[in-house]
């Protein structure tokens, strides 16, 4: 060990440094007991998972929450299973698993795809895929994705589970379908078929920073035409958005030149980001349409899973 | 000041038991608790990877976990990597290519380093500074930091220890 020194080496906590507010600490092994000691704050608390972006928030004390409840512990979130044609990603599966799951690569490439791209190893290594769609940040890969995949969210609450679909779940700034005191359970996502394919890409200053501009496709290609195209962006708005007008500009069409350049002229109907500090809304829209020409090249051109397997 | 609450955990390889604030972060408790000061806190937001340490073996920001979350866990801190020797060579590679200059991003830079050189096949240059990506490096900059951990991926293919070189030969221990 190291030697120990008498005298502290470092300051005690005090107030004086940036550090949480106080709070206090329950560790709920069922989600039942999670229920009951959010009823018993009567809201004054909040949910903790893998705490990735719980702890900064904490520690900027944007929240002071008077309890912080830990479900990262929870068996009945956790695994990933496969039935009737649709894959149940549990809600505490990590990123880093997100990365190396074969089932996530084969019935859910997409999230294969995305995962890359999110935050630093170390973060991937503790944070969610329930956290990161709870928290809603209109940056963040997974929760975008999600409407490009059609998935439904299982939500639990104290009566029950119910079912919300991703589409119209983000309904504004960390804002989602999710009541104060539920807990998203799974993530259901339809699994890819023998014609679907699908890209990710996105554009960053850095390898892991949030993107200027996140897009994920996915669309049915038979013979060469596409159906059912959905795209989804990140980082164009306060959530994360389909590009319905775009997606419709393809639909039964081959994807050559000409389609993707009716794609990316309709975009500018879905996607209005506004000025920021660093960049503006019209650079960011001018970046969107890059990505969408760049994915919808790349899916023209990828072999059909049918073709990857066989060969 | 809220109650104090009872933790326990192994701590490079001692199984330790405190009682500790809940809002305390396992970076602090590292710290102030166990006075294992290596481990640096800069951002405290999960930014900078001066506070990684390895839960169960995999590294995570010390910043980003309360101390009472690692109930049961096992933490290893850069000291106890020091002190096995596990990374010995990466801390040699670092000390003959001077790769680094204040030394406040080292100890986050060393657990990133101990983790991608278990990697089964020698990174590339390209692959280490994506896997570097979460480390931050405000003086020296990480032309110095990929080639230390090129190095080692070079000697441990070959199978031989990293030798002290370069211009602070004489000075390595």
């Amino acid at each position: 060990m190291v030697t120990k020194t008498k005298k502290p080496l470092v300051p005690r906590l005090g107030s004086e440094r940036v550090k949480p507010a106080p709070f206090r600490y329950f560790r709920a092994n069922s989600l039942a007991e999670a229920f009951a000691a959010y009823a018993e704050a009567e809201g004054d608390c909040t949910y903790m998972a893998g705490g990735q972006s719980l702890l900064p928030v904490l520690s900027l004390r944007l929240q002071t929450p008077s309890l912080v409840i830990d479900i990262s512990r929870l068996e009945e979130l956790r695994g990933i299973s496969l039935a009737n044609g649709v894959l149940r990603i549990g809600a505490l599966t990590r990123h880093n698993e997100m990365l190396h799951s074969p089932e996530i690569a084969r019935y859910a490439p997409l999230l294969s795809k995305a995962a890359p791209y999110v935050a630093h190893p170390a973060i991937r290594n503790k944070g969610t895929i329930g956290g990161t769609i709870a928290h809603a940040d209109p940056a963040a890969e997974f929760p975008g994705m999600t409407l490009a995949l059609n998935a439904e969210f299982e939500i639990a609450n104290s009566e029950g589970r119910r079912r919300e679909p991703a589409n119209g779940f983000f309904r504004g700034l960390y804002e989602t379908g999710i009541a104060p005191g539920e807990i998203l359970v799974a993530i259901h996502v339809p699994v890819f078929g023998e014609h679907d394919r699908c890209a990710y890409h996105e554009l960053a200053r850095r390898r892991g920073d949030y993107p200027l501009v996140g897009c994920g496709v996915r669309a049915t290609i038979r013979d060469g035409v596409a159906t059912n195209g959905r795209f989804a962006f990140i980082a164009v708005g306060a959530v994360p958005q389909r590009a319905f007008a775009a997606e419709a500009a393809i639909e039964g069409q081959r994807l050559d030149e000409t389609a993707i350049a009716a794609a990316q002229t309709a975009l500018e109907q879905d996607l209005q980001p506004d000025d920021d500090s660093e960049t503006t809304g019209a650079m960011r829209l001018h970046l969107a349409k890059v990505l969408l020409g760049r994915l919808l090249r790349e899916i023209a051109l990828s072999p059909s899973k049918a073709v990857e397997a066989a060969a | 000041m809220t109650e104090r609450v009872p933790v326990s955990m192994t701590v490079n390889g001692e199984d330790v038991q405190r009682f500790v604030e809940p809002r305390t972060t396992l970076g602090d408790f590292l710290r102030v608790e166990m006075e294992l000061t290596g481990t640096h806190l800069g951002c405290e937001m999960g930014v900078c990877g001066a506070c990684l340490v390895l839960l169960n073996g995999k590294p995570i920001h010390s910043c980003l976990m309360l101390a009472v979350a690692a109930e049961g866990e096992t933490i290893e801190t850069v000291e106890g990597l020091a002190e096995s020797k596990a990374i010995a060579d990466i801390q040699q590679a670092f000390h003959n290519r001077n790769a680094l200059q204040c030394g406040f991003c080292t100890p986050g830079m060393l657990v990133t380093a101990h983790e991608i050189l278990k990697s089964e096949h020698p990174l590339t240059r390209e692959e280490i500074r994506d896997e570097l990506s979460g480390n931050y490096c405000r003086c020296t900059g990480y032309e110095a930091i990929v080639d230390a951990i090129e190095q080692v991926f070079v000697a441990r293919a070959a199978g031989r220890e990293v030798e002290a070189s370069g211009q602070f030969a004489e000075t390595a221990a």
